[in-house]
């Protein structure tokens, strides 16, 4: 009977806790999205400002997953075959963005790169400040995706490639970079849902300007305190949805690459 | 008999000799020379950018925070009639308060929906697998916005607890929620792969000699997932105490009131307090690099006991 209670009871309390706390309010926003049907829903993702701002966050993903899955394949090869003193710091440093709070993030790339800066490189409020805070916040999920893939990497297949004549490059990019696909979409898919709705590092470094520097959780803020909810909910669902898109197109591209490595 | 063997004359190799064995030093360098420039090429890539994005950034706020001087600084935040006027205390003591209620919560979620999704099945459970991650892929401030829709006064479910008096959106209790909902996932995702891992011969076996499933659970089960527990709690506090976006949302942002450690930071900032701002962000700073020692520690006891428990289980079939 006590096992007939446990099992009834405790998946309708997990649902009971995951709706009053994440469903509801997400079912919330996307009736407040359409609350006044279909047109100001598209009025207010058409709004330039929005627009210009929405435009802003898809391309500032893209580069910055982009560089960061480059930039943290480079980092996770590193940590794991080079060998030099002070390296377990270096491992220890990726994970700071991860524990860092975002705002702490942002103040600290403004102290070193904002008008104050003690090497003289302001880039505070352009877009390239955007960019710099986005790479920080999503470098750990780049590198922390590859590094257990390529520390259970076999090294004889690797140096069976290179006694064939293969010289590095020819070995990285026809033994390792296959293995490394799927972790390094994974790690990208995470960082794009992040850099998507990144938030506190960017409003003290890019100040949100209209046009120029503000994203679309800006954006969406600037609605909330300007208590037009529609329009924030309109903005969210649309970004929410957009994420989701992403989130299911690199899914699918890493289920389709694992399938070629299972049938290879 | 030894004339037959000709020795070889100076005539006998058709290609100059120096250019094979330049061919051949070259091919023989090449590479390895390559290796070293990529190599180090390489080294000095990380380390740059790791240092310049991540490294000197936090260093130069420590630098900033302690440039007026340590005393100074301290008498600022914590003196009633200084620069902090106290707010740092309160944002300090409600920001460990939200973390106390919140991080306790998650946890038993936790380790409840990984128990569930591992050993039971039910109708739903891959959605309700798919549905902990949501959190990571929301923006923070959508977050907010959402808390805000259902449990401001006007909300679905806010308008009917403000009846009974209760106000949950720009008080404590919203900061809470929001602190919840962003670090629902840490605590299953990692306890519920160790779960997967373990298997369930010893709480069979501790069902056979007669143990309920409270003691089975007590005894047998969350031992061994404590590691895992103890690196979701860490990573849960460490999203709890720096959340930013959903918390300024629903909490209203009352200086004084509803101010966690992050909105102070941020608030003694937009008042050109810079001192207040780079000591808040110190911090919380030192308190996220304590984090990150915990969980190297919590990592490296986890696995330790994982290597232990493999050796055991080794010598165990090596005996039968």
């Amino acid at each position: 009977v006590r096992r007939g209670i446990i099992r009834s009871s405790g998946p309708g309390a997990a649902v009971i806790y995951l709706s009053l706390l994440v469903l509801i309010p997400i079912a919330a926003v996307a009736s407040q999205a359409f609350s006044g049907g279909w047109s100001p829903f598209w009025g207010a993702i058409r709004n330039p400002e929005t627009w210009a701002a929405l435009r802003l966050t898809l391309l500032s993903a893209v580069i910055v997953v982009i560089v960061n899955t480059f930039a943290g394949t480079a980092v996770a090869w590193v940590l794991v075959r080079d060998k030099f003193p002070g390296k377990k710091l270096l491992g220890a440093l990726v994970d700071l963005p991860f524990a860092l709070p975002t705002v702490i993030a942002g103040l600290t790339l403004l102290t070193l790169y904002g008008p104050d800066s003690p090497i003289h490189l302001d880039v505070a409020n352009t877009r390239l400040a955007v960019w710099v805070a986005l790479a920080f916040v999503t470098l750990p999920f780049a590198v922390r995706s590859i590094q257990p893939v390529l520390e259970e990497l076999d090294l004889d297949a690797e140096e069976a490639a290179a006694s064939l004549g293969a010289n590095s490059f020819t070995v990285f990019r026809r033994i390792v970079l296959p293995s490394l696909a799927p972790a390094m979409i994974s790690g990208a898919s995470l960082a794009f849902a992040r850099a998507l709705g990144e938030y506190g590092s960017l409003v003290l470094f890019t100040s949100g300007l209209p046009f120029k520097t503000m994203v679309a959780s800006i954006r969406i803020f600037g609605f909330v305190e300007s208590d037009d909810y529609q329009a924030a909910a309109a903005v969210s669902l649309f970004l929410l949805l957009g994420s989701l898109a992403i989130l299911l197109a690199l899914g699918a591209l890493r289920r389709h690459l694992t399938r070629d490595e299972v049938s290879a | 008999v030894s004339i037959t063997v000709a020795p070889p004359g100076p005539a006998e190799p058709v290609h100059s000799p120096t250019v094979i064995v330049g061919r051949r030093k070259h091919k023989r360098r090449n590479p390895a020379v390559r290796k070293f420039f990529f190599k180090n090429g390489l080294r000095v890539f990380v380390i740059g950018y790791l240092a310049m994005l991540v490294a000197v950034p936090v260093a130069t706020i420590a630098y900033r925070a302690f440039e007026p001087g340590f005393s100074t600084a301290w008498r600022d935040l914590t003196d009633p009639g200084g620069a902090g006027t106290g707010d740092f205390v309160h944002a300090l003591i409600l920001t460990l308060v939200v973390a106390a209620i919140a991080v306790p919560l998650n946890t038993v979620f936790g380790v409840g929906t990984a128990l569930l999704l591992a050993r039971h099945r039910f109708p739903g459970a891959r959605l309700l697998d798919a549905a902990i991650d949501l959190p990571i892929a929301i923006s923070p401030v959508v977050v907010g916005l959402s808390l805000l829709l259902v449990y401001d006064r006007s909300g679905w479910i806010g308008s009917w607890l403000a009846g009974r008096g209760i106000q949950i959106a720009f008080s404590i209790p919203g900061i809470v929620l929001a602190s919840a909902f962003i670090s629902i996932p840490y605590v299953a995702r990692e306890v519920l792969p160790v779960l997967q891992e373990i298997g369930t011969e010893q709480e069979q076996a501790a069902a056979t000699l007669g143990a309920g499933p409270i003691v089975t659970l007590l005894r047998i089960t969350l031992p061994s997932i404590r590691w895992g527990i103890a690196y979701g709690v860490v990573l849960t506090t460490a999203r709890v105490l720096g959340e930013f976006g959903a918390v300024s949302i629903i909490s209203g942002n009352i200086q004084g009131q509803t101010e966690t450690l992050t909105l102070y930071v941020s608030n003694q900032f937009a008042d050109y307090n810079l001192v207040g701002a780079y000591m808040g962000g110190l911090v919380l700073a030192v308190i996220s690099l304590l984090v990150l020692g915990l969980l190297s520690l919590s990592k490296r006891k986890e696995s330790r006991s994982w290597r232990s428990k493999s050796a055991e289980s080794q010598s165990a079939s090596a005996r039968q």
